[in-house]
């Protein structure tokens, strides 16, 4: 069954500004839903409008199978997490984590208890009372998390909760919050620009841009299988290589690059045809560096022209004869190359895809 | 080592200088004139002595007079929080393009003399005034209404001059809370109305506070609005004096009445702080 379905979803702001266009969207339950794409793209109003903090324009918004389009927000059952934290800062932890169950008429006692559970899971028990200000942004997080999931919502909508962290807290929260999502078994909508932790935790990837979903699918489909330069893109290093189609026998498909030289491709998705023009899209750890490697790999000539060192791993731009510029990522064995080294570049087939 | 203890001191001496000269120092020479003698040619004697003091101790007319300044002050502040508060969120919450505009017409009159904009009321509310004529020509009155000179247009002056002060504190409180505390309040289930209580108006107290505290001091301080706008049987503390050192001349007198006025809203303003964070009134100031 799906907890959250969007039909047609669009919002429009004053000023012609068309923020979500037309999506579509089911959210099974107890996903963990991630909604990735660039600043700007539409994300965190699509999420404002699930939690009805913003109205649709046009199209259907559905919880649980029921509309809700006209459903006021106080009473549609969802916890919010938002990037700021948004924590009462004139209340103290305790009164943060029970102001839901407060309109919910719970009793006094089952509050204490409740609240005492949701500090539990999220690992923070005995600071019921202190103020927001008197804990550390992941602490402040943490309780955003607890007040959020105390009143056992139907959804579960994050907003970039993890952007204000440090770099080492918000690896540490991101498998946090995925495995309590998992344990409670929670429906959750995460928004993000991260790709890392959209591909990190998420069942579900729902890569938008510009108000659109460009693709959607489980975390390795849509990072081996792009379906659009946008999507190869936004998610790690792509290579594009412009290229002609020689030969197509079965699943494999023979491409020559501006110079001539031959790559091997093997993407069942795309039928084409000998002398179309198309674009090869190659991952940049997926190209080996003067690997002995795989014997069907097709081997590139190239000159190194810049080099990043990252410590474990180098990033190497080569140019290959032809003058297109390939980036790779390679681990770092007996020293780096240098600028200028000469190199050969390995590409497995079921490495390429074809855009 | 004592040199880096004297230094904070020493970069702050141009303001401690100018602070006890403009400040202290009048003070304390009101302070010292208090104890003064004032003889019966009309002479004021340097003295030390609490005969001005007892008088005003014994003098039950000087202590109705604070209570009905206070009194004025209080309805002034609470009239100017019930009209500032919704004109402060309005300004603050609306989807209006010309904030700053709004925000600018406000203080707009602050342009044109104190003096003569509370004059302008006498034009407004005097017996040939707007809204008599008004209320008159359309048959709804028979006779003018006593409109001017009494408390009423005391403190109708008084909250006109006031009202600016009170929304731009509360309107610097407001734009300052993150709307998120309000989406977030509205998601755990309140209605607009208790996300309002909850977070709204706790979070905007300071402002209103200051607000507050700013409106009833300067009320209470005022003097040029009681004088024009007021009747015969008006008390007002500055009043009394001004009639003391200006009228009677008589100001080892004047002296006390002053250091009174000086005591008493500083108790009222200690008293808030107990209460709020005074330091939340300068900075609206600093905004
Ligand atoms: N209240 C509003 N009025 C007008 N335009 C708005 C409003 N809210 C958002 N927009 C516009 O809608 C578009 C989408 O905004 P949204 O906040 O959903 O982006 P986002 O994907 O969450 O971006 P970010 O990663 O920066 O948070 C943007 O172009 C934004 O300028
Ligand atoms: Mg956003």
């Amino acid at each position: 069954m799906s907890s959250v379905e969007l039909k047609a979803v669009e919002k429009h702001f004053a000023g012609g500004i068309i923020a979500v266009d037309a999506i579509d969207l089911d959210v099974p339950d107890g996903a963990f839903v991630t909604l990735l794409g660039p600043s700007g793209c539409g994300k965190t109003t699509t999420l404002r409008m699930v939690a009805g903090l913003e109205h649709p324009t046009g199209g259907e918004i559905l919880i649980k199978g029921k509309r809700v389009n006209e459903t006021p927000i106080h009473q549609r059952n969802l916890g919010m997490v938002f990037q700021n934290y948004a924590l009462f800062p004139h209340k103290s932890i305790f009164d943060n984590v029970a102001f839901g169950l407060k309109y919910r008429g719970v009793g006094k006692a089952d509050i204490a208890v409740r609240v005492r559970r949701a500090l539990d899971i999220v690992r923070l028990p005995g600071v019921e009372q202190r103020f927001p200000t008197q804990l550390s942004g992941g602490q402040q997080q943490r309780i955003a998390l607890a007040r959020a999931l105390v009143i056992e919502p139907d959804v579960l909508l994050l907003d970039e909760p993890l952007s204000a962290l440090d770099a080492n807290l918000r690896e540490e929260m991101r498998s946090e919050i995925k495995a309590i999502q998992r344990r409670i078994g929670v429906t959750a909508i995460f928004v993000t620009h991260d790709q890392g932790e959209a591909l990190a935790m998420s069942d579900l990837v729902v890569v938008m841009n510009k108000g659109k979903i460009e693709q959607r699918g489980a975390p390795a489909e849509v990072y081996e299988h792009p379906r659009s330069e946008f999507v190869a893109n936004f998610l790690g290093n792509a290579n594009f290589l412009p290229a002609t189609v020689v030969a197509v026998a079965g699943g494999g498909i023979s491409v020559a690059l501006a110079d001539g030289s031959q790559l091997a491709v093997a993407d069942a998705a795309r039928t084409v045809q000998a002398g179309e023009k198309v674009n090869v899209v190659v991952r940049a750890e997926k190209i080996e560096l003067d690997g002995g490697g795989l014997s069907h790999a097709s081997v590139l000539k190239g000159t190194i022209s810049a080099v990043d060192y990252l410590g474990s791993t180098a990033r190497y731009d080569v140019t290959l004869a032809g003058g297109e510029k390939v980036t790779t990522l390679a681990t770092i064995r007996d020293g780096a190359r240098r600028v200028g080294d000469q190199v050969n570049l390995s590409i497995a087939p079921e490495h390429c895809r074809i855009l | 080592m004592s040199r880096v203890l004297a230094r904070p001191y020493l970069l702050l001496s141009p303001a401690i200088l100018s602070l006890s000269l403009l400040m202290v120092a009048p003070v304390v020479f009101v302070l010292i004139y208090s104890f003064w003698l004032r003889t019966a040619e009309g002479l004021d004697v340097p003295a030390f002595q609490f005969g001005n003091w007892v008088n005003f101790f014994n003098d039950y007319f000087y202590w109705m007079a604070l209570g009905s300044t206070f009194k004025t002050a209080f309805i002034t502040t609470i009239i100017c929080i019930i009209l500032g508060y919704p004109t402060a969120y309005f300004l603050a919450r609306a989807q209006i393009r010309n904030r700053g505009l709004l925000l600018f017409l406000m203080f707009l009159p602050f342009w044109v003399s104190y003096i003569i904009r509370t004059m302008s009321w006498i034009n407004v509310l005097g017996k040939n005034g707007f809204v008599n004529a008004v209320l008159m020509g359309s048959g709804l009155i028979d006779e003018p209404m006593k409109l001017l000179y009494n408390d009423f247009s005391v403190i109708m002056g008084l909250v006109y001059f006031m009202l600016p002060y009170m929304i731009i504190n509360v309107y610097v409180s407001l734009d300052g809370i993150d709307r998120n505390l309000e989406s977030a309040a509205r998601v755990l289930g309140c209605t607009p109305w208790q996300s309002f209580w909850e977070v709204t108006l706790p979070l905007s107290l300071p402002g209103l506070g200051a607000g507050s505290l700013l409106c009833f001091v300067l009320a209470a301080g005022s003097y040029v609005t009681p004088r024009l706008l007021g009747g015969t049987d008006t008390l007002f503390f500055p009043d009394l004096i001004y009639e003391a050192i200006i009228s009677q001349l008589d100001w080892p007198f004047g002296a006390v009445l002053s250091i009174v006025m000086l005591v008493a809203l500083g108790l009222v303003i200690a008293v808030y702080n107990r209460f709020m964070n005074l330091s939340d009134v300068y900075r609206s100031f600093a905004r």
